[in-house]
C-alpha cells in the first residue's frame, strides 16, 4: 500500500511498517518520532523501532487484524503533528583525534589532517535514530567534503569508543565490533550503561558536537 | 546453587528476552527455542518467562548444592543425573550433591534446563537474559564458565516425576514473503522455496547463515536502515540468505525476501549446523492459525499438568 510518499506493509505476521520514500530528511524523521511516541502505549503494540525515515511496529497477540493496523499508521502519517516531541539536547563528545585512518580520509578528501579534524569539530550532528549496537546513533550532518568510502576490507575488530566516517555518515562505536568505517579518533565517554536510566547517552533528536580532548580538559 | 563443572561451548542464562529497548539499539536476546524454555519452566511449576539455562553443545556438567527439581527440554543431549538417564520433557527431583551431565546433542541443537523456583540473577532492563554481544544481563553478561556458582532462587523439591511429549521438529520452516520479495525475479523466488539450504558453521545466536544457490537481487541499492526482527530472512549482496535470530542487531538494510512465522522460529533454533532446511510458502492467515495451534498446545500443557 502506498500513500503520500510512503509505503505501508506487514513484516511477517506480527509487525507493521511505515517506510517513507527517499531521500531521507530530518523533517520526516521528526514525524516518525512523533508517530512512535503516539504508538508506544497502544494496547496492540509491543514496541516501536524507528529506522531511517521508517517505523517498524511490533504487534502483540491482542491485534487480531494487523491489516487494520496499517490503516492506523496511514492515519497518523496523514495527520499534522501538533508538536514535535523529539528532544533537542546538545551532547558534547570529547575525542582524541588519533585515528589510524585520518590520513586515508585526508588523502581521499584532498584536505590536510588538521583540516579534516577542524571540519569534523565545526559541524553539528543530529541523532536520527539508534540501532546496530546499544547506544549507536545514526547521525546526519557530516560535511559533504569529509565523506569517505568505507574500507574495502572491513577490519575484524574496531575498538569500543572509535569515532569513524563511513560514506557520508559519522558515528561512534559503543562496543568493539568488526567494521569498515575510517577511524579518525576515539572517545572515552560511555555511550551505553544498562544500569542508567536511560541506558544510552544519546537519544533520537539530540544534537551532537565533537570537541578535541585537549580543549575538553 | 549450581556449580559449573563443565561448561560446554555456549551455555547461557536466557529467559523470554528483553523487549522494549530496540529503539535504543538493544537486541531482544532470550531463549532461541522459547517453546522448549516455556515447557521446561511449566514442568517445574515456574511461570513460563523464568530464566533457564540454554545449552548449545556439550559436554556440560552441573553440580547441585541444594535439593530441588529440574526439567530438561529441547534437544536430547543423552543426559544423566548421577548416571541415571534423564529424558527430555520430564521433571525429576534432584538432591544436593548430585551431578547432571549433558553429553552431545543426539538430535536438535539446544537443550533447556529449568530449575524449580528459578535462577537468582538480577533483572537488567526488564530481563534476566544474557546479552552476549554487549556483555550484560544473565550471569555477568557472559556464557557460563567452569567454576561459576549460579545462585538459585528458593526451590521446591517436587518429588513426583511428570513428563510430556515434546513438539516434533521438522526441517520445513514456514515463511511469509518479505517486503522485498518482489524485487527478486520469479526464478529467484522459486529457487528460494525449492532450495535445500545448508546451515553453515558461522551460524550463531544472531542469525543462521545459509548456503545454497546464490539468490540474485534486481535492485542493488542498499536500503536505508530499518528495524529488523527475529525471523527475517535477509539476502546480503553475496546472495546467501541469513535468518535473523534473537541476538540480531536491531536495524539493518539488506533486502528481506521472507519472514519465518512465529510458530516455526523454534525449529530454526533446533536445526543443526551442517544440516539442511527448507522454506515453505505460507500466508498471514496460515501463520495466525499456526500461532493459535501452538498457543493451544502450550495451554494444554499448562492444564494437563494441573498447574
Amino acid at each position: 500500500m502506498e500513500y503520500k510518499n510512503a509505503r505501508f506493509y506487514l513484516l511477517g505476521e506480527h509487525a507493521a511498517v511505515l517506510e517513507s520514500f527517499p531521500p531521507a530528511s530530518w523533517e520526516c524523521q521528526q514525524k516518525i518520532g512523533w508517530i512512535a511516541s503516539k504508538l508506544t502505549n497502544h494496547p496492540f503494540v509491543t514496541e516501536v523501532v524507528p529506522g531511517m525515515n521508517s517505523l517498524t511496529v511490533l504487534l502483540n497477540n491482542e491485534c487480531a487484524d494487523p491489516d487494520s493496523f496499517l490503516e492506523k499508521l496511514k492515519e497518523f502519517w496523514q495527520s499534522d503533528p501538533s508538536f514535535l516531541s523529539l528532544s533537542s539536547r546538545t551532547i558534547t563528545i570529547p575525542v582524541e583525534y588519533e585515528g589510524q585512518d585520518l590520513e586515508r580520509v585526508a588523502n581521499h578528501t584532498g584536505l590536510e589532517i588538521d583540516q579534516v579534524i577542524a571540519l569534523h569539530i565545526q559541524a553539528e550532528y543530529r541523532v536520527y535514530f539508534l540501532g546496530f549496537q546499544p547506544g549507536f546513533a545514526y547521525m546526519g550532518g557530516l560535511p559533504l567534503t569529509l565523506a569517505t568510502p568505507r574500507l574495502a576490507e572491513p577490519r575484524l575488530s574496531v575498538p569500543a569508543g572509535s569515532v569513524g566516517i563511513g560514506g557520508n555518515q559519522t558515528g561512534i562505536y559503543p562496543f568493539a565490533t568488526p567494521g569498515g568505517w575510517n577511524i579518525i579518533g576515539r572517545t572515552a565517554i560511555k555511550l551505553f550503561d544498562p544500569y542508567q536510566t536511560p541506558p544510552t547517552l544519546l537519544q533520537p533528536g539530540d544534537l551532537v558536537r565533537f570537541v578535541p580532548m585537549a580543549e575538553h580538559k | 546453587m549450581i556449580e559449573v563443572i563443565k561448561c560446554g561451548v555456549l551455555t547461557t542464562l536466557q529467559d523470554l528476552g528483553r523487549p522494549g529497548f530496540r529503539y535504543l539499539g538493544i537486541s531482544h536476546a532470550g531463549a532461541l527455542d522459547t517453546v522448549a524454555l516455556s515447557i521446561a519452566n511449566r514442568l517445574v511449576n515456574n511461570p513460563i518467562h523464568y530464566v533457564g539455562v540454554e545449552i548449545t553443545l556439550g559436554p556440560v556438567e552441573f553440580l547441585f548444592t541444594i535439593n530441588t527439581s529440574i526439567a530438561l527440554t529441547g534437544a536430547d543431549f543423552e543426559s544423566s543425573l548421577d548416571n541415571m538417564p534423564v529424558w527430555p520433557g520430564w521433571r525429576i527431583p534432584v538432591r544436593a550433591g548430585q551431578r547432571l551431565k549433558l553429553n552431545a546433542a543426539k538430535d536438535g541443537m539446544r537443550a533447556y534446563l529449568a530449575v524449580s523456583g528459578g535462577i537468582n540473577v538480577e533483572l537488567v532492563l526488564g530481563s534476566r537474559s544474557t546479552d552476549l554481544k554487549s556483555g550484560f544481563g544473565g550471569w555477568q553478561g557472559r556464557a557460563l564458565q567452569v567454576g561459576d556458582r549460579i545462585p538459585l532462587a528458593c526451590s521446591d523439591m517436587l518429588t513426583k516425576r511428570i513428563g510430556l511429549k515434546l513438539p516434533e521438529w521438522t526441517s520445513k520452516i514456514r515463511a511469509i514473503p518479505g517486503p522485498e520479495y518482489n524485487q527478486f525475479a520469479e526464478q529467484e523466488q522459486q529457487q528460494f522455496w525449492r532450495t535445500e539450504w545448508k546451515i553453515t558453521p558461522e551460524s550463531n545466536r544472531m542469525g543462521y547463515r545459509l548456503l545454497g544457490k546464490q539468490l540474485l537481487h534486481n535492485e542493488q541499492l542498499d536500503k536505508l536502515s530499518h528495524g529488523v526482527i527475529p525471523g527475517i530472512v535477509q539476502v546480503p549482496p553475496n546472495g546467501q540468505p541469513i535468518v535473523l535470530l534473537a541476538d540480531a542487531q536491531t536495524t539493518g538494510g539488506y533486502p528481506r525476501i521472507a519472514v519465518v512465522i512465529k510458530a516455526d522460529l523454534w525449529k530454526i533454533a533446533q536445526a543443526r549446523l551442517g544440516a539442511s532446511l527448507r522454506f515453505e510458502l505460507c500466508n498471514h492467515k496460515q501463520a495466525q492459525i499456526a500461532h493459535k495451534e501452538l498457543a493451544l498446545y502450550m495451554n494444554k500443557i499448562v492444564c494437563g499438568l494441573g498447574l
